[in-house]
Formats: structure tokens, C-alpha cells, sequence
């Protein structure tokens, strides 16, 4: 019968092919023990992740990371917790900054970076790391949690020729929020732009990075990074202050909303909007893709504020290591972040990708290489960051759930410049609404 | 009606039900009772810790102003989507029906969309209406119309009521047409004999014929834009802004996904579940005492 | 023939022809677009007249693809998307035919438990169980995998319904024919009861085709690796990607091309398709 021929011929195809592949897989598979590095790098930036582990595995033949990207930030963070769920984790996880409480949280899902480091006999002193960046993966009294890898900061870029045409001088661009705003409404009435400024990131360059900036509380307990049961309390009368200011800007297009996301950094390149406040990682597109002369600077500040200029906080993605896993594969983890850690792969990563180098030694080399006189700008984040010493208003910030609250307070926020409510009560209602969803996060993790 | 002839054979029928049936256990039974069980369950998102607290998700998810929200934003969304898709579709079928010559060319130029996949027309759409990208985003700009769908939020709705229809347009305009077609001649002739101005006719003669298609196609319709627009939403506004354009079907996946509250989630998916057998139910009821041709 | 109205009928044609470009300016404007740079369309200067890029960015989205953003040509998920769709086509064909053949053809018990069992599946599309169902998928360690991206989505019964249907009219003389000519069950099944269901199975086929081919959340969910992915969420993925700048024109161009294999099959089989929805759903 023609159908049990077909039958025979597909088993023997299949069962000729799976031969073959364990077959091919007994002659190819090597000693080394394979590590399974998962990121969510697009782009000249996921090169720069193949780099790294290529010169990695370049360096010995004990161990191999294999490199595999997973979508978005946080399509990465749930195919990773799916993944542990089903028992079948990466050895490191690319996660975002906002995702650190999440993974914090999850004892038994993850090593600690510290403790591996001891485990594995790996010299290692967590001194060597810039503190502005480590503070935001560290424990409370100083245990570092994940590896640091990508950490970027909020700052303004400015269209200079926009600047000229408005009469304003481009090698002085504003420093307070007043000469800021008032820049941007000169470029709208000059029409040097069709539209003054636009922020990207909302929540986090508006409200996490203007708090810590400004040096008041985004949450209770040094912004969560104390304990779990924090509290939010950015609905002060400082932010409620500057919302205000960012809904009446909209008029006559001195500042537009472009999105919750990075979709806004679109308009500064085509010339716009003439500024945006958005990461320091946008630097290299700004390059690539504006036809006019640009100029990166620090954040604007309120100068009745007391203590501002304050500093600003990182964004970016931290490298976790997932829980049950061999020993010998820690050990290759550890050996991982060791090389990670070195001064010229530091340097290499920092001068190509534009993100910050995590460690003290590789500022200074980068420094002393006279990179930033040759490159302005590029030094404007670490500037900013190290601009004064931490308060616990701006050490960093560690919420549960991070990703949905940064959610609610677009959404809230969005809502009040669509004019349905106003300043004061778009930020009572961010706050009351996260701290529901804070306290949810404690009880289903407790 | 049941047949007479039939074969007689112990083993071979459960042999041809045998790979349907595992299937379904497999993927349909087995996680719909998962989710049964998850949404009386506590649980952080690896799977650590997992604590029984029977219906409190339910309470939580229906006490969610949010929640509530999304209903009426996805009662909304449905209604406008299949209303504008029918009325465009049954105006076109019309109007194909009434020409002699090129009725079957129409159709083709018009069944496509069909084929188009829902997150593909959202970004057609969204291409065409960006504020500063697309030729209407920018025309409407120009027109002085303030248009910024990333923040307005009935803009936003309007835009993902648009490119759904869009789509849906040639699914019912197939139907339309067909049922026009199958409505005899003699009928309409009659009417006109009796002096019935066509208008007259179509909404006495035609349009009564039709309603069985047309109530069937309202039923497709809303279950189509109850879940197959979710790449719509997915890829034009997220949801956003506010929580504009949040279909349920999107709320799942957020809060299960996104916001990792496996539990609620899971609640609102039980919910849902109760929705669409209703609406089934209510279609089936209606189908066997009407639509019996 | 009613009355015969000239200028009705122009006007139908004008109707007709204004829905016609209503429903295709889209796509137009999505294909010139595609043929043209990627700078100025992100500065808003989309001619509506074709460029001169058609090649470069065709080329470009087949075979490096939008790879600065999604890490895949888009040739591999072209590639996905026909397996996923031939999949879920040919699956949902062959185990529907089977069961609704033994649903009619013979009395065993529990067959109407069995049909019951599957017809609830008419009710819950996958969208509502998602996310169970993506457990279940991943505790049988089918993530990433084809069959994890099409088993769950043949768990559907309206191929079933349509075949039960079909066979039902098929006259009880047949049958007894059959028998007396000694043939039995899988040889009636496959000289009679297949030759005379190729119209159906060949609409079935260009709906789950389309259904297959334009999935969006559930390969979203159940894909993390770059090469499982499906051209529809490759599209998805070169709008929002996380650091780099979007490429309009290669983004486009692969919208085109995302469009193109569904849409030829529905034209090119337009006969059976229309009977098969206005049949399907009597």
C-alpha cells in the first residue's frame, strides 16, 4: 500500500536523520564547556556582544559563550524567565536596569556576582568599578548582585544651526530649566524648527533622572534600593512644577510628545525638534544620521532648587547570572567577567559603542588618551554622573515591576499633557497606582 | 439526520480520531484548565514561590478601574470596527451587484486585504498617518488639524478602528456580494413591478434577505476584533496613550507578559473565555432558527 | 431586467472604483515607499511616485536583512513563515479529514463525546488561553521549535465542522456500493471520499494558509531565537528595535514582501476561496 511505503520512507529519512546529527555533533563537540550568553543587542551594539565573546574565547580553550539575541530588553527578561521556569536558563542574562528589582528578587533564580566571584577563586574587588554604575546593582550595604555591561546616562543634544537661526549663540546652550524653555521658544518663534524640544524615555529622563538631578525623593528608602517596602513619592511640588511646564510648552509646538519610548529621538536627526533629552547612547545615531552641526550638554536644571545640579542616575542593562547552573560553568562565568572587566576591552567597548566604561581604570586610560577632547560630548554622561556624591535621592532606584510603572506614569503623564488632567493630579494618581503595583509585587514575591 | 450506511470496525475509528483528539488535550484542554487553576493562584514570575488564594484575582481584576476600562474601550473598538467594515463592504457589494460587465474584476481588486495580516495593516497604517513621517499625518498637520495620535487618545482609537476595518472590508464584502447574488431576480423584479423605487427595494426586498449574512457577519466581525486585532494594537499604539486603546485581549497579554502577574491574567483569560462562549452561544441560537437556507 | 439606469450603473463603477483605490492606497504607498531611501522617508519626504531604489532595498531586506535590527534576513523568515503556514494548512487538514471521517462513518462509543470534545474548541480561540497554553508549550520543551508554533493552533475544530458537513451529503448508496464491492473503510476514504472533497480541502487550504501565515502574539510569545522567527514579527521588531535607527525602506520593502505569498494565494485561488468561506459558514 502506497501509504505504509510513505510511512517507511519518512521513518527511515527521519531516523537516517537523527543518526547523522549526533553523528556530526560526536565529531564537532569540542571539551570546552559551552556558555550561553543571551542579550538584546541590535545593531553595531550587537556586534560589539559577538566581539567581546569571540576575544573571550580567543583568550583559552576551557570554555566557549555562545552568544544568542533575544529581542527587546524586555522580551529578553521574559524569554529568561521562561526559559528558568522550564528549567532551561542561560548561564547570563542581558537584563535592563528596571528589571533589577525583579531579579533581585528572585533568590534562587540567580548567583550573585559577588558571591560567584568568591565561589570560583576569581580575583575580584568591586572597588574597581565606577560607583555611580555599581550603586544601581549592589546590595545596600555593597554586594554587587549583576555584572554591570552597558550603562548609559540622560543628556540634551542641541541642533546648533537651529540655535543660530534663532538668534541664540550655539556654543552656550542653556543650563537651567527657565533659559531652556525659553531657548526652545525662540527657536519656535523664529521657526528655526518646527518644534522646539522633545524628550524620549519620558518616565526615566522626566521623572527618574529630574528627580535625582533635582535631588528629591523619587520613592521612600533611598529610592527602594533600602527594602522592598518602599514607597513612591515623586508627586512633589517640584515635578508637579515641572509637569506643569511640560503641558503649557505644548503650545505653539515648543515642546511635543513623541512617544514613551525612544521613537521621539527620530525628530532631533531630520532637524524637528531642535533639542531632545534623551540616553547618551543615542550619540552615535545623532552622528550618523543629522545633516547639521550638533552639541551634546548636561541636563538642565531649576536653579531655585536647593543642592541641583545634583547627579544623574544610569540606565542601560546589567549581565545576571541564573541560578542552577555546574560549578565549572560558574568558574567560566567568573573568568567571563574578569576579561569583561579589563581595561582595554573597557576602552575598546566604551570608545566604539558610546556607553559608559564600568571601571575607574578604564575612565582614566580613555581619559589620559586625550579621546574626549578629541570627541566632545562623550564625556558629558560620566561628568554627570560623578557631578557630586550620591544622595539616596540619587544613588539609583529599585522598584518591583518597574517595567509596568514606568507604564503608569507615561500613561498618567500622557494624559495630563492630552489635557485630561492636570499637573498635580497625574502625578498623585503615577503614584497611588504604583504603589499598588508595588505592593503586589510584594506579596506575590514574599 | 443521521446516516444509515456506515462501516463496522473496532479499532480503526478511534485510530482516525486518535491524532485530532490528542491534540486538542494537549493544547486546548490541558491549558485551558491550567489557566482555570493559575487564576486562583498567587505566584511571582519564576515560578518560586505559589500560594492558593482562591478568587482574590478575580476581585482584583474586576475591581480594576482599568480593568473596566478595557471593556468598554474593547466594546467600543469592536462595535466601530465592524460597523464601519460592514457599511463600507455592503455599499461595495451593492454597487458590484448592480453592474453587469467587471463585478468579477471588482472582487478580485477588492478580496486582497483579506490576505494582509492584521500587525501588516496596522503598520500600513501607521506609515501613512505618522505625525511627521507619513503623507496624511502631515497633511492633516498642514490642514491645521492638531494630529498626534501618540497622544490623543480618540485619534489613536480612530487610527486602529481604521486599519482593522481596513482589513476586514473584503472578508464581508465576499458575503455580501455572494448573498446579493443568491437573492432570485423574480423577487426583485416583482417589486418593481408594483412601482418600488430602488431605494424602496432595497431596504424592503433585498435588505430583509440579507440580515441572516448580515447578523452572521456582525458575530464574525466582533470575535475578529476581539482577537485578531491585538497586532494592530501591538504594533501602532501599545495600548496607549493612557490606556486608550487596551482591548482585553492586549490587557492579557500585558499583564501576563509584561507586567508578570501570571495570576490576574490568568483571570481575565478565564473571562474572556466566558465572553466568547456566550457570544458563541447567542450565535448558534440565532443561526438555527434563522439562517436555516 | 428591472429598469435599465445608465447613469446607475456609471455611478456603481465610480463607487466601485473609488473603493478599489480606498483599499489599495495603502499598500501603494507602502510599495513606493519601498523603493526608495531611507532618509528621506524618515524625514517625512515620501515621493508617491516609485524610486529608483527598488533593487538595493529588496536586495538589501532578502538577504542581510534588516539584520541591524532584527538579526535575521528577512529570507530566513520568509522561509518560517511558508513552513508555519504549510504546517498549520496541512495539519489541521489531515487530522480534521481523519476524525470527521470517523465521526460519520462509523458508530463506536464515545464518538459523541469525542465530537463534542472537539467542537468546544470552536469557541476559545488560542488568544484566550495564551498564555497556559505557552506553559504547556514550554514545559514539553517545544519553545522554538515548529511544532511549537503550529501543534497549538491546530488544536481548532472548524476544519472538522466543514469536513462532517460535507461528508454527510455524501448518498448512503455510495457507501453500500463500496461495500458490496468488498472495499473497505481507508480505501473508500481514499478513492471516494478525497477525490470528491478536493474543492473543499482546496478553500480550507488558502483559509489556513492565511491563517497560518499571518499569526502575530503566538509566534511573538513562543519564538525568542532570531531564526524561528516569522516575517510578520520580524516587521514588528524592525519598527521598535531597541537601539538602532529604523530603516524605512528596508522596512517596507519587507512589508511588501510579507504581503505578497498570502495575497497571491488568495488571488490565484480565488474560485475555491470564496466558495470555501461562503460555504464554510452555511
Amino acid at each position: 500500500m502506497r501509504m505504509r511505503t510513505l510511512t517507511i520512507f519518512l521513518t527511515t529519512t527521519v531516523l537516517a536523520s537523527v543518526a547523522a546529527g549526533s553523528l556530526g555533533q560526536a565529531q564537532t563537540s569540542k571539551p570546552a564547556i559551552e556558555l550561553q550568553w543571551w542579550h538584546a543587542m541590535t545593531g553595531a551594539n550587537g556586534d560589539r556582544v559577538n566581539k567581546i565573546a569571540d576575544g573571550f574565547n580567543a583568550t583559552q580553550s576551557d570554555y566557549k559563550v555562545v552568544t544568542s539575541f533575544k529581542g527587546s530588553y524586555t522580551e529578553t527578561l521574559t524569554a529568561t524567565i521562561a526559559a528558568f521556569r522550564s528549567g532551561n536558563a542561560p548561564h547570563i542574562a542581558q537584563v535592563f536596569e528596571v528589571g533589577t528589582a525583579t531579579m533581585m528578587g528572585a533568590k534562587g533564580a540567580i548567583k550573585p556576582v559577588y558571591q560567584l566571584m568568591a565561589d570560583a577563586g576569581e580575583p575580584f574587588d568591586s572597588k574597581a568599578y565606577l560607583p555611580a554604575i555599581t550603586g544601581y546593582y549592589s546590595t545596600a550595604d555593597g554586594k554587587m548582585l549583576s555584572m554591570p555591561f552597558n550603562s548609559s546616562t540622560s543628556v540634551m543634544y542641541y541642533n546648533k544651526d537651529a540655535f543660530k537661526k534663532a538668534g541664540l549663540d550655539p556654543d552656550k546652550p542653556p543650563k537651567t530649566w527657565p533659559e531652556f524653555f525659553d531657548a526652545a521658544k525662540k527657536i519656535r518663534a523664529a521657526n528655526a524648527a518646527p518644534c522646539g524640544f522633545t524628550v524620549g524615555w519620558m518616565s526615566w529622563t522626566q521623572i527618574e533622572q529630574f528627580s535625582a538631578w533635582h535631588n528629591v525623593a523619587i520613592g521612600t528608602k533611598s529610592n527602594g534600593l533600602g527594602g522592598a517596602d518602599t514607597e513612591l513619592k515623586f508627586n512633589g511640588p517640584l515635578q508637579i512644577k515641572h509637569l506643569q511646564a511640560l503641558i503649557d510648552a505644548q503650545k505653539d509646538r515648543v515642546f511635543e510628545y513623541g512617544g514613551r519610548e525612544r521613537q521621539p529621538e527620530g525628530k532631533f536627526p531630520n532637524g524637528e525638534c531642535a533639542m531632545i533629552q534623551t540616553s547618551s547612547g543615542f550619540l552615535g545615531e545623532a552622528i550618523a544620521n543629522s545633516k547639521f552641526a550638533f552639541g551634546v550638554t548636561m541636563l538642565p536644571y531649576y536653579p531655585d532648587a536647593a543642592g541641583a545640579p545634583q547627579n544623574s542616575i544610569i540606565g542601560g542593562a546589567s549581565l545576571w547570572v541564573m541560578g542552577g547552573k555546574k560549578p565549572e560553568e560558574y568558574k567560566g562565568v567568573a573568568k567571563f567577567f574578569s576579561y569583561l572587566s579589563r581595561t582595554d576591552v573597557q576602552v575598546d567597548t566604551h570608545t566604539v559603542t558610546g556607553y559608559l566604561p564600568i571601571t575607574v581604570a578604564a575612565y582614566k586610560a580613555t581619559k589620559d588618551s586625550g579621546f574626549y577632547e578629541k570627541n566632545p560630548g562623550r564625556e558629558t554622561p560620566i561628568l554627570e554622573l560623578q557631578n557630586k556624591a550620591p544622595t539616596e535621592n540619587s544613588m539609583g532606584l529599585r522598584f518591583g515591576n518597574m517595567v509596568q510603572l514606568r507604564d503608569v506614569f507615561a500613561e498618567e503623564i500622557e494624559n495630563a499633557l492630552a489635557g485630561k488632567q492636570s499637573a498635580k493630579e497625574a502625578l498623585d494618581k503615577a503614584v497611588t497606582r504604583g504603589n499598588a503595583i508595588l505592593r503586589q509585587f510584594q506579596k506575590s514575591s514574599s | 439526520m443521521e446516516r444509515r450506511a456506515i462501516f463496522g470496525n473496532r479499532v480503526l475509528p478511534y485510530a482516525l480520531v486518535a491524532p485530532q483528539l490528542v491534540i486538542t488535550v494537549l493544547f486546548f484542554f490541558w491549558p485551558a484548565f491550567q489557566a482555570v487553576h493559575q487564576s486562583v493562584l498567587l505566584e511571582d514570575p519564576f515560578g518560586l514561590s505559589s500560594r492558593f488564594v482562591w478568587f482574590e484575582n478575580f476581585e482584583a481584576v474586576l475591581g480594576d478601574e482599568f480593568y473596566l476600562n478595557s471593556l468598554g474601550v474593547t466594546a467600543l473598538f469592536s462595535l466601530s470596527v465592524a460597523a464601519l467594515s460592514l457599511g463600507i463592504a455592503l455599499l461595495l457589494a451593492v454597487q458590484a451587484n448592480n453592474v453587469i460587465r467587471g463585478s468579477h474584476t471588482y472582487r478580485t481588486l477588492l478580496i486582497w486585504p483579506y490576505a494582509v495580516a492584521p500587525a501588516v495593516a496596522g503598520v500600513l497604517w501607521l506609515f501613512m498617518f505618522h505625525p511627521s513621517i507619513g503623507l496624511l499625518g502631515q497633511g492633516l498637520r498642514a490642514l491645521g488639524v492638531d494630529w498626534n495620535y501618540l497622544l490623543d487618545g480618540p485619534q489613536a482609537l480612530l487610527l486602529v478602528i481604521l486599519a482593522s476595518a481596513w482589513k476586514q472590508i473584503s472578508y464581508n464584502f465576499i458575503f455580501f456580494l455572494a448573498g446579493l447574488q443568491s437573492i432570485p431576480k423574480s423577487l426583485i423584479e416583482a417589486a418593481a413591478i408594483d412601482g418600488a423605487s430602488p431605494r424602496h427595494r432595497f431596504w424592503t426586498v433585498v435588505f430583509p434577505l440579507l440580515s441572516p449574512t448580515a447578523f452572521f457577519l456582525l458575530v464574525v466581525n466582533i470575535v475578529y476584533a476581539f482577537f485578531d486585532t491585538f497586532g494592530v494594537i501591538h504594533a501602532v499604539t501599545g495600548g496607549g496613550p493612557g490606556k486608550a486603546t487596551e482591548i482585553l485581549v492586549y490587557k492579557v497579554y500585558y499583564d501576563g507578559m509584561i507586567a508578570l502577574d501570571l495570576g490576574g491574567s490568568a483571570a481575565q483569560s478565564v473571562i474572556l473565555m466566558a465572553i466568547v462562549i456566550g457570544l458563541t452561544v447567542v450565535q448558534f441560537r440565532y443561526v438555527e432558527k434563522k439562517v436555516h437556507y | 431586467m428591472v429598469e435599465n439606469r445608465p447613469i446607475a450603473r456609471l455611478l456603481a463603477h465610480l463607487f466601485l472604483i473609488i473603493g478599489v483605490i480606498v483599499v489599495a492606497f495603502p499598500v501603494y504607498y507602502t510599495f513606493v515607499a519601498s523603493t526608495q531611501d531611507s532618509r528621506p522617508i524618515a524625514n517625512g519626504e515620501v515621493s508617491l511616485l516609485p524610486g529608483e531604489r527598488l533593487i538595493a532595498n529588496y536586495g538589501v531586506a532578502i538577504d542581510v536583512g534588516v539584520a541591524k535590527t532584527s538579526g535575521q534576513p528577512v529570507g530566513r523568515m520568509l522561509f518560517n513563515s511558508l513552513v508555519v503556514a504549510l504546517l498549520i494548512a496541512v495539519g489541521k487538514i489531515v487530522i480534521s479529514l481523519l476524525s470527521a471521517y470517523a465521526v460519520v462513518f462509523f458508530r463506536f462509543p464515545l464518538r459523541l463525546v469525542f465530537f463534542w470534545m472537539i467542537f468546544i474548541t470552536l469557541m476559545l480561540p488560542v488568544e484566550v488561553r495564551i498564555l497556559p497554553t505557552y506553559k504547556v508549550v514550554s514545559d514539553l520543551g517545544m519553545l522554538d521549535s515548529f511544532g511549537g508554533l503550529t501543534l497549538p493552533l491546530i488544536a481548532s475544530a472548524t476544519a472538522t465542522l466543514l469536513f462532517r458537513q460535507f461528508f454527510m451529503t455524501i448518498p448512503d448508496e455510495l457507501v453500500e456500493a463500496a461495500k458490496i464491492d468488498g472495499a473497505g473503510p481507508l480505501r473508500f476514504l481514499r478513492d471516494m471520499v478525497i477525490p470528491l472533497s478536493t474543492t473543499n480541502i482546496a478553500a480550507l487550504f488558502v483559509i489556513l494558509f492565511i491563517y497560518g501565515w499571518n499569526q502575530y502574539l503566538w509566534p511573538l510569545l513562543v519564538t525568542t531565537s532570531g531564526s524561528m522567527e516569522t516575517v510578520i514579527i520580524g516587521i514588528k521588531r524592525m519598527i521598535a528595535g531597541a537601539d538602532a535607527r529604523t530603516e524605512w525602506g528596508a522596512v517596507m520593502a519587507t512589508t511588501m514582501l510579507a504581503m505578497l505569498p498570502p495575497v497571491a494565494v488568495v488571488v490565484l485561488m480565488q474560485r475555491w476561496f470564496v466558495k470555501g468561506l461562503v460555504d464554510s459558514e452555511k
